[in-house]
């Protein structure tokens, strides 16, 4: 891949005699909104984490911006901004002071003001890290990992423990990052996050990478059976000749490749018979199905 | 930005959050002058004796005790207890993850250190020319002294970020510094003077721990006393290279898990 960012082969990551991560690949572009998708302790902190340069890798090749993240440096960092699950800042300085001081690190800042405003702090710029509340201290993270105008941003679960205001704040935030150019490896726990965000996602169990794809078509949702269900009104047992109903509590249920055709001759059946579809659903697999069927059984575990 | 400049960068906005952060100024800062009155007020007038044949007044005496309790607060106790606060909030971590060289950033919080402890020494060394009639070291005094000031300063400094190593996590902080510092104060005649009657371990103690070196040096150079000896100075920086030697091996930039 001429323009991949990130482009990692058989990462393998052991602490002790636990395997945290067990062989994985992943290759982001430029550009690219990246999503690592999975439950906790499946991996994903400890992946982007030998991303950032944080920890060494027990094996596998690695490159990031071109660089080694473990022996890049300086010089690497400068490249990159970093939005660590939890972090603090010196709870003493202003929300401008804060983000001029890590500005300053870096070759090529941006200007303090526009990121602060970028990331909705304005009205705060002058006030105390320690006033800030949860949802903006998320916010200044993220502003001080713009500071230096970085090519490639990595957010480890950037939105865990936000309200869903909160959370869409982020979310828009995220998105003009896109916007600008800039490529973004996230990990996240949530489907929906993903799917917002991600122009790819990877789902991520046990250490290895179960299903990889646009959130659209991901492990070949879009391919899958639809579900047409509705609650048939009492004493009426006769249901429409257009194919093998079953029943599920209740519910007739009919499982189809295409439900146009089905769908058009069930609603006709029921004028007809001059009833209404009570509880009348159309289903096709979300991103939370196929997640919850490819990670099954991994959950609760801590991240190492 | 070179990694100097960086450096100043950092002395400048570690400043700024230190004399905003009350709990640090007041124990950094207050503390020491607060105890250089009230011991001077208590027992002013009494003497000590310093060395085979030296008597000087105990106000004197506590003059340079209070300017080495200050050196010593802002080095070694406010680096370790602010490291390890910085540490485990996760600062560390962060900073980490910048461009900023990490020598830059530790040589902040050490010169800044320093800074504030050159600070304390001067406020003490005026209150004793102002009260008590002290003078200010020149010549060869002056050099003796700026020289262990600055040794002092960078020894302190270097166990404060040793310590932090030890310190498992954030709350256990100030107890672990403070149980290392304050025998040692206590026994090196910090604020009680230790007579020629003391002990043999108490003495051994103040042999082979830097602050009872730290003390006798300051006071002999600050007040031209003939006990000056360079062989405390060499103590010192013994004392700068374990604790160097200590902070490279055991320095951790992220919080206990």
């Amino acid at each position: 891949m001429a323009d991949a960012v990130i482009q990692v082969n058989g990462l393998r990551k052991s602490y002790d005699d636990v395997e945290a991560v067990a062989g994985i690949d992943i290759a982001v572009e430029r550009g690219e909104v990246f999503a690592l998708l999975g439950p906790n302790g499946a991996g994903k902190t400890t992946t982007v984490e030998i991303l950032e340069g944080f920890r060494p890798r027990s094996s596998g090749q690695v490159s990031v911006l071109g660089f080694d993240p473990a022996r890049g440096g300086v010089d690497y960092k400068r490249r990159i901004g970093i939005v660590l699950q939890s972090t603090g800042v010196d709870a003493f300085l202003t929300v401008r002071e804060t983000v001029d001081l890590y500005a300053g690190y870096y070759p090529n800042p941006r200007d303090v003001d526009e990121v602060v405003n970028l990331v909705g702090l304005g009205e705060k710029r002058d006030a105390r890290v320690n006033k800030l509340s949860g949802g903006q201290q998320r916010r200044l993270d993220v502003a001080i990992a713009l500071a230096g105008d970085p090519e490639l941003l990595f957010l480890d679960e950037p939105t865990t423990g936000f309200d869903p205001n909160a959370r869409r704040n982020a979310w828009d935030i995220v998105k003009n990052l896109a916007a600008l150019g800039k490529t973004v490896f996230l990990t996240t726990h949530f489907m929906d996050e993903a799917q917002f965000l991600a122009n790819r996602v990877a789902v991520i169990s046990k250490g290895r990478i179960v299903a990889e794809g646009p959130p659209a078509t991901l492990a070949g949702r879009d391919r899958m059976q639809a579900r047409i269900s509705f609650r048939p009104p009492a004493g009426h047992v006769d249901l429409p000749p257009i194919g093998e109903w079953t029943q599920d509590s209740g519910q007739a249920v009919l499982t189809v490749e295409d439900p146009t055709e089905p769908l058009h001759r069930l609603t006709r059946w029921a004028l007809d018979e001059g009833i209404s579809l009570e509880g009348l659903e159309v289903h096709r697999p979300t991103l939370e199905d196929v997640y919850l069927e490819l990670t099954g059984g991994d959950e609760g575990e801590v991240e190492p | 930005m070179s990694g100097s400049a960086l450096l100043l960068r950092q002395v400048r906005f570690t400043n700024r959050t230190f004399w905003r952060n009350p709990a640090s100024a007041f124990f950094t800062f207050a503390f020491p002058l607060l105890f250089l009155v009230i011991f001077t007020t208590l027992l002013g007038n009494d003497e000590v004796t310093v060395g085979p044949g030296t008597t000087i007044r105990t106000s004197t005496y506590f003059v340079a005790s209070m300017a080495t309790f200050g050196l010593i607060s802002a080095c070694y106790t406010n680096i370790a207890i602010q490291v390890t606060f910085a540490r485990e909030g996760g600062i560390l971590k962060r900073v980490r993850g910048t461009p900023l060289p990490a020598w830059s950033y530790l040589g902040g919080r050490v010169v800044h250190a320093a800074l504030v402890g050159f600070l304390l020494v001067a406020i003490t060394t005026a209150f004793g020319v102002l009260v008590y009639d002290a003078s200010i070291p020149t010549g060869v005094d002056l050099f003796r002294f700026v020289t262990v000031l600055l040794v002092g300063a960078s020894c302190f400094a270097a166990i404060g970020l040793a310590v932090c190593g030890l310190v498992p996590n954030a709350d256990a902080g100030p107890p672990i510094v403070n149980a290392v510092i304050l025998p040692l104060l206590f026994l090196s005649g910090v604020f009680l003077a230790i007579g020629e009657d003391a002990p043999a371990w108490v003495v051994w103690i103040g042999r082979i721990f830097p602050v009872r070196h730290l003390v006798d040096a300051l006071r002999d150079s600050f007040l031209g006393l003939p006990g000056f000896s360079w062989t405390d100075v060499g103590a010192l920086a013994i004392w700068l290279a374990i604790g160097v030697a200590v902070a490279v091996k055991t320095f951790r930039w992220e919080p206990a898990r």
